[in-house]
C-alpha cells in the first residue's frame, strides 16, 4: 500500500523530469534548426532590423523605469548598510557591481522575457493557428528562415543593449538617492567606482551573461510559438509556458556562468 | 494532353481513421477541375495532398510528373515555387499590408525593381477589384474581401498550377460571378491548370471544365459539367439541388438522438 505509493510518486517524478528534459532537447533542436536557417536574417538585415525594433524598442520604457527603480533601492540598502562601517563613499561601488555583473543582465532579461518573449511567442502561434506559416511553405519560403530566425536574432541582438541600459539607469537612480538625495560625496562616489569596476571581469562578463540570456529567452519565445497547438488555448497556454520556462532558465543559467567565471574558466 | 496532377489509389487519414480511400483523379494540363463534396468529407485535405503539405503514405501523388510521397524538401519547394495556393480561410499575413501581400512572393523569389512590383502588384488586386484597400491591413477588411485579396496574392507570380480552398465562401452574389470568371480567366490566360475545391455547385458548373464528387473519402461521380448535370445518380441530383433527404447523411454519424438527450423509449 505503502510501496505503492511510493513507487507511483517516484514514477511521477521520473515522468516529469524526462518531459522536462525532452522539452529542452527539443529546444536545443529547434535551436540548432535556427541557426542553421540564418542566412536570410543576415542577407537581409532589414528583417532583423524590424524585429530589434519590435522587441527591444517596445521593452525599453519598461526596461528604463525598472532599472532606475532598482539603483534607487540599491543606493538606500547599499548606504543604510554600508554606513555602519563608516565607507558609505563606496556606495557607488556596490551599485555598480551589482548591476553590471548580476542585476543589470538578469532582472533586463526576466523582464524582456515576459514583455517581448510572451509577444513573440503569441505572434508565430497566432501566424500557425491562421495557417500564415503554411501559406508562407506553400509560396516555397521557409518559415524558419523568414519568420523565425529574424525575430531570434534581433531579441539576441537586443537583450545586451537592454542590459546595458538597465545597468546605465540603475547607476543614475542609485547616484540620485545616494549623492542628490542623501548627500554622500560625489567625487568619491564616482572615482571609487570607477577604480573598482573591472571592464574585463565585470562589464565583458556581464555582456556575455546578457547574450546567454537573450538566446534562451529567443530560442524558447520562438520554440513554444512555432509549436504551439494551432487554438487558442494552445497559443495561451505556450505564451505562459515561455514566460515561466524563459524564468527557469535565465536564473538556472545565471548560477551556472557566475559560478564559472568567479571560478575562472579552466 | 498529360495530366499536371495525377492521384492514384490515395489512402490517406489522420491517425487511425480513414479521410481518403482509394482516389483516383487526374487533372489534364490546362484545365479547370473541380472537387465538390460535403463539408468533411476531405477536400482540403485532398488538395494539401497534392501541394506536398501532407504526405502520402498509401498510393501515389504526382505533380508535373514528379512524385511527392518521397520528395526532400528542398525539390518540394522548388516544385512549389510553380504553385499557388488560395487557402481556405485567406490565410493573409498579418503583420503586412495587403499590397505588401501580394508583393510579398515577388519580393521574396524575384529580383524585380521595386516600380515593376508595384505595377504588377496594382494588376493583380485590380483584377480582384481591391485596388483601393492596398494600404488595408488585413484585419480591416471584411472576410470576403481578405479571400479576395488572398486570390491575389495566390496567383502573383502567375502559376502553373493553382489550388482554390473554397474562393466562393463568403462571397456576395456579385463577386462571387466576378471572381468565377476570373478563375476561369486566369486558367486560360495563364495557360494555368487549376483545381477548385467548393461547395457551390452552381457558379462552379458554369466555369469548370470537370467535376469530381466526393463523398465520406470516396469519388462517387465524375463528370463534365454538362454530364453532372444530366445525371440521375441520386447522390449527385441531391447535391447539385441542396435536399436534406437521400444518399447522403447530413448528419455526422452518432448514438440517436433520443439517446444523447437521454430519453426512453417508451
Ligand atoms: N489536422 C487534422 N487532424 C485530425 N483530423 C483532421 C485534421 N484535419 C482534418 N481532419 C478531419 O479530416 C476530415 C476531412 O477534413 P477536411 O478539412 O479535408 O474537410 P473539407 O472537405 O475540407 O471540409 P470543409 O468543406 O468543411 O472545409 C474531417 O472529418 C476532419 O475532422
Ligand atoms: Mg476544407
Amino acid at each position: 500500500m505503502v510501496l505503492e505509493a511510493t513507487l507511483r510518486g517516484i514514477r511521477l517524478v521520473g515522468d516529469r523530469t524526462l518531459r522536462i528534459v525532452e522539452r529542452i532537447g527539443a529546444t536545443v533542436a529547434f535551436l540548432v534548426m535556427t541557426l542553421v536557417h540564418s542566412a536570410t536574417s543576415f542577407r537581409r538585415f532589414d528583417l532583423v532590423i524590424r524585429e530589434i525594433f519590435f522587441a527591444g524598442v517596445q521593452s525599453l520604457i519598461i526596461i528604463l523605469v525598472s532599472g532606475l527603480f532598482v539603483g534607487m533601492v540599491l543606493g538606500l540598502q547599499g548606504h543604510e548598510t554600508l554606513q555602519n562601517y563608516g565607507s558609505e563613499q563606496s556606495v557607488g561601488v556596490l551599485v555598480a557591481l551589482s548591476l553590471v555583473r548580476e542585476l543589470g543582465p538578469v532582472v533586463a532579461a526576466l523582464l524582456f522575457a515576459s514583455r517581448a518573449g510572451s509577444a513573440i511567442t503569441a505572434e508565430i502561434g497566432l501566424m500557425k493557428a491562421t495557417e500564415q506559416l503554411s501559406a508562407m511553405e506553400m509560396m516555397a519560403i521557409n518559415p524558419i528562415a523568414r519568420v523565425v530566425a529574424p525575430r531570434f536574432w534581433g531579441g539576441v541582438i537586443s537583450m545586451p543593449l537592454l542590459a546595458m541600459l538597465f545597468s546605465a539607469m540603475g547607476i543614475i537612480g542609485g547616484f540620485l538617492v545616494a549623492v542628490v538625495l542623501i548627500g554622500v560625496d560625489d567625487g568619491a562616489f564616482w572615482s571609487q567606482m570607477q577604480a573598482a569596476v573591472d571592464f574585463r571581469h565585470d562589464i565583458v562578463n556581464g555582456i556575455i551573461k546578457s547574450l546567454v540570456f537573450g538566446v534562451a529567452v529567443s530560442a524558447i519565445a520562438t520554440f513554444e510559438g512555432y509549436e504551439a497547438p494551432p487554438t487558442a488555448e494552445g497559443v495561451s497556454g505556450a505564451t505562459t509556458r515561455t514566460v515561466v520556462s524563459s524564468s527557469l532558465a535565465i536564473l538556472a543559467l545565471d548560477l551556472v556562468l557566475t559560478a564559472f567565471m568567479l571560478k575562472g574558466w579552466n | 494532353m498529360t495530366n499536371l496532377v495525377e492521384i492514384s489509389n490515395l489512402n490517406f487519414g489522420y491517425g487511425s481513421r480513414l479521410v481518403l480511400k482509394g482516389i483516383n483523379l487526374a487533372v489534364p494540363k490546362g484545365s479547370l477541375v473541380a472537387i465538390m463534396g460535403l463539408s468533411g468529407c476531405g477536400k482540403t485535405t485532398l488538395l494539401r495532398l497534392i501541394g506536398g503539405q501532407l504526405r502520402a503514405r498509401d498510393g501515389t501523388v504526382t505533380v508535373a510528373g514528379q512524385r511527392l510521397n518521397d520528395m526532400s524538401q528542398g525539390e518540394l519547394y522548388a516544385l512549389r515555387r510553380r504553385l499557388g495556393m488560395l487557402f481556405q480561410f485567406g490565410a493573409l499575413f498579418t503583420d503586412l499590408s495587403v499590397y505588401d501581400n501580394v508583393a510579398f512572393q515577388m519580393r521574396e523569389h524575384t529580383q524585380l525593381p521595386e516600380s515593376v512590383i508595384r505595377d504588377l502588384t496594382l494588376m493583380k488586386l485590380n483584377a480582384v477589384g481591391l485596388r483601393g484597400v492596398q494600404s488595408l491591413m488585413p484585419s480591416e477588411m471584411s472576410g470576403g474581401m481578405a479571400r479576395r485579396v488572398a486570390l491575389a496574392r495566390a496567383t502573383a507570380l502567375d502559376p502553373e498550377l493553382i489550388l482554390y480552398d473554397e474562393p466562393f465562401a463568403g462571397l456576395d452574389p456579385i463577386s462571387l460571378g466576378v471572381i468565377g470568371q476570373l478563375i476561369r480567366r486566369l486558367n486560360d490566360a495563364l495557360g494555368a491548370t487549376s483545381v477548385l475545391v467548393t461547395h457551390d455547385v452552381q457558379e462552379s458548373l458554369k466555369i469548370v471544365d470537370y467535376v469530381y464528387f466526393v463523398s465520406e473519402g470516396v469519388i462517387v461521380a465524375q463528370g463534365t459539367p454538362d454530364q453532372i448535370r444530366a445525371s440521375t445518380l441520386p447522390f449527385v441530383h441531391q447535391f447539385i439541388w441542396g435536399e436534406a433527404d437521400g444518399p447522403m447523411p447530413f448528419h455526422y454519424p452518432a448514438r440517436t438522438m433520443s439517446d444523447d438527450l437521454g430519453m426512453r423509449e417508451a
